[in-house]
């Protein structure tokens, strides 16, 4: 563990008295950066919080010595949140992240009360002087998956295991669709609401229930393996979701998006060092490395990951928005003119579905 | 739809329902007892994280499920310990269970995340096990059939056998059990660990075939819905069988029919289905004064012999 | 072994108060060995779980938010079990409260008066209450186990505060994330000190306490409550009414639960999500029989159980101990507070070995 030795606790501990801890605060003037986490799930779900953690570890290793980080996991949305971050700040920690969306109003006052200490706050859209936001554009990599989705689906209609309809969720079901339909116009997406982000026999079950359906290919925005795992053993094929899963279904998987925060958190905490830190609101995505794609499965032909690259390629190189015009949603109402890519603004309000998906 | 597809359903109906039944069937003989053990949950999951940890490091399966029922077996015997030998309040120690068994999974778990084990095969040989009709019937691993070996079993335990009237008799009245001579604490203590062995081995049925993985939490409450279907089947194992079916059928059918588009049920409506029916199914029980099927007598209360 | 429990006449005084005491210094000793041998530092872990929350005064006010609910609900569910009436379904009736009090907030139409909370915490109340009264109704009418309904009804409870957050009552203002608005002010739990967490429920909790306490022990319906439970028998001889203690019990422990839950609501949480379900309820009844069942011991047992949950975060952050280990360390402290109450109730007593020569279990209180 990164944070074993701690000197002010070491002197507690050691000379057991109860004052001591007090004497090691004043001395710890010119420490280094202490940087705190606080996650909604456990480091072992193998989903978005392992994702985090993996990016605290190397921000950690890249930063050595200059930071100091300590994180604390499956801390429920809501006060205990707000506590956590309260303990963190006390603790000493100048730079603290709140990785999950339901941390927003438990940062927020958290926020107000230290303002010395700068937050951010992964997903959310409340913002103060000492409190930023960040997400990933985790949509980039769907565009990539459904290009591949596109061309290797035989039925023509790709199956979305989805949690909940939030802005983030429903522009992955809408990039998706597009880009597969960029390769073939009739290509049909069926959403099954599974109202959880995290329930591995369901998530399965509703696999399995696409399968049946007659989709081919699965997309996911639920957190564990368990869909690709269904994928696997119907012979089918999936995406991973926030890390390669490939160790769990390695039959199945045609790529994975990704989560890659240890960018962002370097960089953080290298402009809380250096004084430069400001609010604001982060979006970084295939280009910055927040998003990444996974290693293309042995099963997706040569023209499938060229098409898979250049979509990607265009992404990165900024030649290509995802969601561009002519668009028209489900129920035939035009929502983006030719030629015309939707704004940030508008993809972080959205709450309607593209032509061609079924939910 | 074709058929392929209605015996696909079929089948996954039969995968979500067998750890609900083994599960339950355990907590049915445990409440029979007298005894309410609210760990189920907790069990579950250390079966599942055992016999996960036992099939990828030996490499054997098979092996995995009897390490997941001796990890349920251990963890309710320290429930055992507690509510038997010392008297404490057994709900209060059932959840306590839960948050170890948690705690335990996890911590154990940890170096299993992210990788995958092999299924057991199908029980019955080729051309029955992937027959376009027949693998209905008989394309399922041992698990499955055991669950139904297991169901009869415990039907014929209760009902006929010498020992399981014994159980009976200890679980309506454990004072009249004692006073003739049946040793009380003995029973139950046999009873709850029959009941962890069988939430371990539901639990591993989640990380072994269900989900062949690890993660935390993997069982995500159906320790909970196992708990609601023992009281819901009128703690009779011929009925269990049916509930669990009929829950399997419709969390499986919710998924159909959203994923072909036609669900208007709100998911949260189906969610409180089994907790609901178990309400309901009391309730009708009472109303028909039908006496045989209420609450094992004894259920929850410690037992304190001259005391 | 040569050991047999036998069981006292009358509670061990010194028992009483010194078993919690044991139970804590085992826990502290179990788990410094334990997180020793996870490789990490014992001490220190225990230390900040057990330590530093108690000593350090920035601490108090996080185990007086935490403590609260869980001294409210306990409070509550300790009445009835010492009636003999198992609800054990509080969590439900906790989320009961809140939805009533939410909805009155919500569709009062945005009036802004000083009545506003009053009202919600009312309708809270009168949730909880009624949420209660199926198990009573099952109970008293029927004989229904409530230990089983009040349980389901807790599951059934959730669903619908999920149904609602997510469709009727979701922030319109949102972005479709399933939450309602936030609470204005005059629909909150006043603050009493700026700047920090401390809110009126807190107070409330201790006074309910302190109420509860005198109403037990002074006066005739503590006594019939009382009596209900350790005698039944006794109970219906002196004309005391079977069907009316279910009701009391129920009422009042589904009342109290529904009252802290939209303390909570309209208190640290502000609005209510699908994380509102904390298992406070749950947690509650553990609460009260380490406080014994006694509304003053439930407020110490609810600050042991705060010091635990606040104690084990800043462990994790200084130690950096896994959750999950702190999740059993919590476990065997509550096994082991269940457990060594026995000496409360039972002395050990070494048997001459002539007496009892072979396999005499350890434990020897059946027909054994």
């Amino acid at each position: 563990m990164t944070i074993a030795f701690d000197r002010r606790r070491f002197l507690a501990a050691t000379a057991g008295a109860a004052s001591l801890p007090l004497l090691g605060r004043a001395l710890q003037a010119a420490d280094p950066l202490k940087v705190g986490f606080i996650y909604v799930g456990p480091i072992g779900d193998f989903g978005w919080t392992h994702a985090h953690e993996m990016a605290r570890q190397k921000m950690q290793s890249e930063l050595g010595d200059a930071v100091k980080t300590s994180y604390v996991e499956n801390v429920p949305e809501g006060p205990d949140a707000e506590r956590v971050l309260r303990q963190l700040a006390q603790g000493g920690n100048k730079l603290i992240f709140a990785t999950s969306f339901g941390f927003m109003n438990a940062a927020v006052k958290a926020a107000k009360q230290f303002p010395k200490v700068k937050f951010e706050h992964a997903t959310g859209y409340k913002r103060g002087p000492n409190l930023a936001t960040y997400n990933a554009r985790f949509y980039h990599g769907r565009a990539v998956c459904g290009t591949i989705a596109g061309m290797m689906s035989k039925s023509g209609v790709g199956g979305y295991l989805a949690s909940f309809p939030i802005p983030e969720v429903v522009m992955g079901i809408n990039t998706f669709t597009l880009a597969a339909q960029k390769v073939n116009p009739k290509f049909k997406v069926r959403v099954l609401w599974l109202s959880t982000w995290y329930d591995p026999a369901k998530e399965a079950d509703g696999a399995k229930a696409l399968l049946d359906q007659g989709c081919d290919i699965i997309s996911q925005h639920t957190d564990s393996p368990a869909a690709l795992q269904a994928c696997q053993e119907r012979g089918a094929f999936g995406f991973g979701q926030a890390s390669d899963m490939s160790s769990v279904a390695p039959k199945a998987q045609l790529t994975a998006i990704m989560d890659n925060w240890a960018p962002y958190y370097t960089m953080r905490a290298k402009e809380a060092i250096a004084g430069t830190w400001k609010t604001g609101n982060t979006w970084w995505g295939l280009k910055e490395g927040l998003t990444q794609m996974a290693p293309y499965g042995a099963m997706v032909p040569d023209n499938v990951r060229k098409a898979a690259d250049a979509t990607k390629n265009a992404i990165i190189a900024g030649t290509l928005n995802p969601i561009t015009g002519p668009v028209k949603d489900n129920k035939g109402v035009e929502r983006l003119k030719p030629g015309v890519g939707i704004t940030d603004a508008e993809l972080e309000k959205m709450d309607w579905y593209v032509e061609g998906v079924q939910s | 739809m074709t058929l392929d597809v209605y015996v696909s359903i079929f089948m996954t109906v039969v995968i979500a329902a067998t750890p609900i039944l083994i599960a339950a069937l355990g907590e049915l003989v445990v409440e029979k007892s007298g005894v309410l053990n609210l760990g189920v949950e907790g069990m579950m999951l250390c079966g599942a994280v055992a016999g996960f940890s036992i099939a990828t490091t030996t490499g054997a399966t098979s092996g995995g499920y009897l390490a997941g029922a001796a990890a349920g077996a251990a963890l309710s015997m320290v429930f055992a310990l507690l509510v038997l030998s010392l008297s404490a309040n057994q709900v209060a120690t059932g959840l306590a269970l839960t948050i170890f068994g948690t705690g335990v999974s996890s911590l154990t778990g940890r170096p299993f995340v992210g990788k995958t084990v092999q299924r057991l095969g199908p029980l019955f040989p080729h051309p029955l096990s992937d027959h376009p009709l027949l693998r209905a019937l008989f394309g399922y691993d041992a698990i499955v059939y055991l669950s139904l070996v297991l169901t009869v079993a415990v039907a014929w335990f209760l009902a006929a056998s010498r020992p399981g009237l014994v159980l009976r008799a200890v679980g309506e009245g454990d004072a009249a059990a004692h006073a003739i001579g049946h040793p009380v604490i003995r029973v139950r203590y046999a009873a709850i660990a029959f009941g962890g062995a069988l939430a371990g081995l539901a639990g591993a049925y989640y990380s072994l075939a269900v989900t062949p993985m690890w993660a935390d939490r993997l069982t995500a409450g159906r320790g909970w819905i196992a708990l609601a279907l023992v009281v819901f089947a009128a703690w009779r194992p011929w009925r269990l069988l049916a509930g669990a079916y009929l829950f399997g059928a419709v969390m499986t059918l919710e998924l159909q029919s959203k994923a072909a588009g036609v669900g208007f049920v709100p998911p949260e409506f189906l969610a409180m289905l089994p907790y609901l029916a178990t309400v309901v199914v009391l309730t009708l029980i009472a109303l028909r004064g039908a006496g045989g099927q209420r609450a094992p007598a004894c259920l929850g209360k410690a037992f304190r012999a001259g005391g | 072994m040569p050991f047999k429990l036998e069981p006292r006449r009358e509670p061990n005084r010194t028992m009483l108060y010194a078993s919690p005491v044991i139970a804590v210094a085992l826990t502290a000793l179990a788990g410094l060995l334990f997180f020793a041998a996870l490789g990490y530092n014992g001490t220190l872990a225990i230390y900040d779980i057990l330590i530093l929350p108690v000593i350090d005064a920035t601490h108090w006010i996080d185990l007086g938010v935490k403590a609260a609910p869980l001294v409210t609900i306990a409070i509550g569910l300790a009445i009835g079990f010492r009636a003999n009436v198992w609800n054990i379904g509080a969590e439900g009736q906790y989320v009961m409260g809140a939805i009533a009090g939410t909805g009155v907030a919500l569709h009062a139409g945005g009036t802004e008066g000083a009545w506003a909370l009053p009202v919600m915490c009312l309708a809270g109340a009168l949730g909880g209450a009624l949420w209660a009264a199926i198990p009573a109704l099952l109970r008293a009418r029927l004989k229904v186990s409530e230990i089983l309904t009040s349980l389901m009804l807790s599951y059934v409870a959730i669903q619908v505060l999920y149904f609602l957050v997510r469709g009727p009552w979701r922030d319109p203002e949102g972005f479709n994330f399933p939450q309602t608005r936030s609470f204005t002010d005059v629909e909150s739990m006043p603050i009493l000190i700026d700047g920090t967490r401390l809110h009126l429920g807190i107070p409330i909790a201790v006074l309910i306490a302190m109420a509860v306490w005198v109403v037990m022990s002074r006066t005739l319906v503590g006594f019939e409550l009382r009596v209900s439970g350790l005698a039944p028998n006794a109970a219906r001889y002196a004309g005391f009414r079977e069907q009316r203690t279910v009701w009391l019990a129920l009422l009042v422990s589904g009342g109290l639960a529904g009252l802290a839950g939209i303390f909570e609501a309209a208190g640290p949480f502000g609005q209510i999500t699908p994380n509102f379900p904390t298992g406070y309820g749950f947690t509650a009844i553990v609460v009260a029989f380490l406080g014994r069942l006694n509304p003053l011991g439930i407020l110490i047992g609810g600050v042991v159980l705060a010091v635990s949950f606040v104690g084990g975060e800043l462990a994790e952050t200084s130690v950096g101990l896994p959750s999950a280990a702190i999740g059993l360390f919590q476990a065997t402290l509550l096994f082991l507070l269940l457990g060594v109450d026995m000496l409360v109730w039972y002395r050990i007593r070494r048997i001459a070995p002539a007496i009892a020569p072979s396999a005499a279990p350890a434990v020897v209180r059946s027909a054994s």
